[in-house]
């Protein structure tokens, strides 16, 4: 019942983020810092975490490739599928929710414990489009850094394949091309759009929506990354049965 | 002219306000007396709409609040300007920042103007070389200045303070005092102080209005305040030796 309770008023929160504009010359200049901090700030743990899995992935594929009649350009074609597929956009977003959802709870919840948010209400701006809106904005550039997430994983399957002496290059790209299925990559952009509003949102109504002190703003961050990664990835299960099913 | 009548508000079990009427007339500085707990600051964020009572009508000249629209009241607080009692500045924001930040939400101000507006205002709290530091930088007192500065930016309607010279030295407190005092007759503003500062009591009270376990529990002016025999006010405003002594002399004198 509590359940349901929330998602109403998660509801009634993303309508609200809609209305009542900020000027945009102000808001130009918080989408382009929730660019920088939500975007630009998590490239690196992006792409060192999407090489080595690339590369992980490609090891354990030709570890397993015991049999000779298996071709060797397997490793090239299962580190594609795996990281297209499911490391570059899913596992990259319940990293996403670790890092940027647990600074937009703590940042917002800390607005809202020092009544800075209140201070905003006073006034007569609507907090909730000036502090949500832009992250939102800012998120819809998060496909890019997925798409940045696929090349360096399968970078990093090439070379641990390659340089491991696991496969040549020359096998290990032909894998990569093998039954080739634009779609896979649609449906790898799909979902990656999908989970950066909820990576924008989620966190946000966590922090928004807050009581008490600042020990209380340690454990809404904590809450909104466990509701952050459960909703991922039960939109991934609904989104892969529709998609791909 | 702020108007309330009847106002309840409640936290689960906890019947913070039990029924308070009262009125705030424009040009004058009211103060919200109380010992801490009593329900102040509640009071002012009713006011405020920031807490929604379960009870009860507050209407400003005349328009009912609670009838309003989502935009209609945004509007409305447009017109306000609040210094919280924990300041609540933007930490993201310098001093100037902050201050600055209402004109550049709602003002066609060039970037020359709203800078001249900013240190005119963060010269009459009385602060000339903060405007680049940041919230965390600056002491408690300088942060209430800036608190202070930033709701007089836009030259509001209506002021409400939040113990706005709690965590000062006297002699700033009483240019707070005398600044709150000063802009209330300049602009014609309907002022609401919350105070436990019992100099600001007799320097600009006004209209002064005492809390009581949820009720109003006496109303009138800071030369009242002198003659009435309500024990719990007495008690509550003579509690220091040093004013009763005030208090006694000042009696003496008048017969
Ligand atoms: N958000 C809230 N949730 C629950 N109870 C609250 C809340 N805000 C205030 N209260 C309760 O309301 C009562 C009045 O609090 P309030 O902050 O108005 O006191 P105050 O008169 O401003 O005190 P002080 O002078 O210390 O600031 C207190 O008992 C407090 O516990
Ligand atoms: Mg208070």
């Amino acid at each position: 019942m509590n359940y349901i309770a929330s998602i109403g008023s998660y509801a009634i929160m993303v309508k609200e983020v809609f209305k009542k504009p900020t000027k945009w010359s102000v808001m130009k200049s918080l989408i382009l810092k929730e660019i920088d901090e939500l975007v630009y700030g998590s490239m690196g743990i992006i792409i060192f975490i999407s090489i080595f899995i690339g590369g992980v992935v490609a090891i354990q594929t030709a570890l397993n490739l015991t049999n000779p009649l298996i071709p060797k350009n397997l490793i090239g074609f299962a580190t594609r599928q795996s990281v297209i597929l499911e490391f570059a956009p899913t596992f990259t977003s319940i990293i996403m929710a670790g890092k940027v959802g647990s600074y937009i709870t703590s940042s917002i919840g800390t607005m809202r414990v020092t009544e800075q948010i209140d201070a905003l209400e006073v006034m007569g701006v609507n907090s909730l489009n000036y502090l949500v809106f832009p992250k939102i904005i800012a998120m819809l550039l998060y496909p890019f850094v997925v798409a940045i997430a696929m090349y360096v994983g399968i970078f990093g399957g090439w070379a641990a394949g390659v340089f491991g002496g696991h496969t040549s290059s020359a096998d290990f790209i032909q894998g990569l091309q093998l039954d080739f299925i634009p779609f896979h990559v649609s449906y790898s952009f799909i979902k990656s759009l999908v989970f950066a509003i909820v990576i924008a949102t989620v966190p946000s109504y966590h922090g928004y929506y807050m009581k008490g002190g600042a020990l209380e703003v340690g454990k809404a961050s904590t809450t909104s990354f466990v509701w952050t990664s459960v909703v991922i990835i039960i939109l991934n299960f609904i989104l892969t049965s529709l998609l791909l099913g | 002219m702020i108007e309330v009548e009847n106002l309840h508000k409640s936290f689960g079990e906890a019947h913070v306000l039990k029924g308070i009427s009262t009125s705030f007339e424009k040009g004058k500085t009211n103060l919200i007396i109380g010992q801490s707990g009593s329900g102040k600051t509640v009071f002012l964020k009713c006011l405020l709409g920031l807490f929604t009572p379960e009870e009860g009508k507050i209407a400003y000249e005349g328009q009912v609040y609670s009838e309003l629209s989502l935009d209609e009241k945004r509007d409305l607080r447009q017109e306000m300007g609040m210094v919280f009692q924990g300041s609540a500045l933007f930490d993201s924001m310098t001093v100037e920042g902050n201050v600055m930040f209402p004109l550049e939400m709602f003002t066609k101000q060039s970037r020359s103007e709203m800078q001249d507006r900013v240190d005119f205002v963060l010269k009459r709290v009385n602060l000339i070389d903060a405007h680049h530091k940041y919230p965390s930088e600056i002491s408690g007192g300088m942060q209430k200045r800036v608190a202070i500065a930033r709701a007089i930016v836009m030259n509001p309607k209506y002021l409400f303070c939040d113990e706005p010279n709690s965590g000062l030295d006297p002699k700033t407190a009483i240019l707070i005092d005398n600044l709150i005092q000063e802009i209330t007759k300049e602009y014609n503003i309907t002022t609401v102080i919350n105070s436990h500062d019992m100099n600001s009591v007799m320097e600009i009270g006004e209209k002064i209005i005492f809390l009581k376990d949820g009720f109003k529990e006496w109303e009138g002016s800071n030369k009242e305040i002198f003659k009435t025999d309500n024990a719990a006010v007495t008690n509550f405003v003579y509690s220091s030796e040093l004013f009763k002594k005030v208090r006694q002399m000042y009696l003496e004198e008048r017969n």
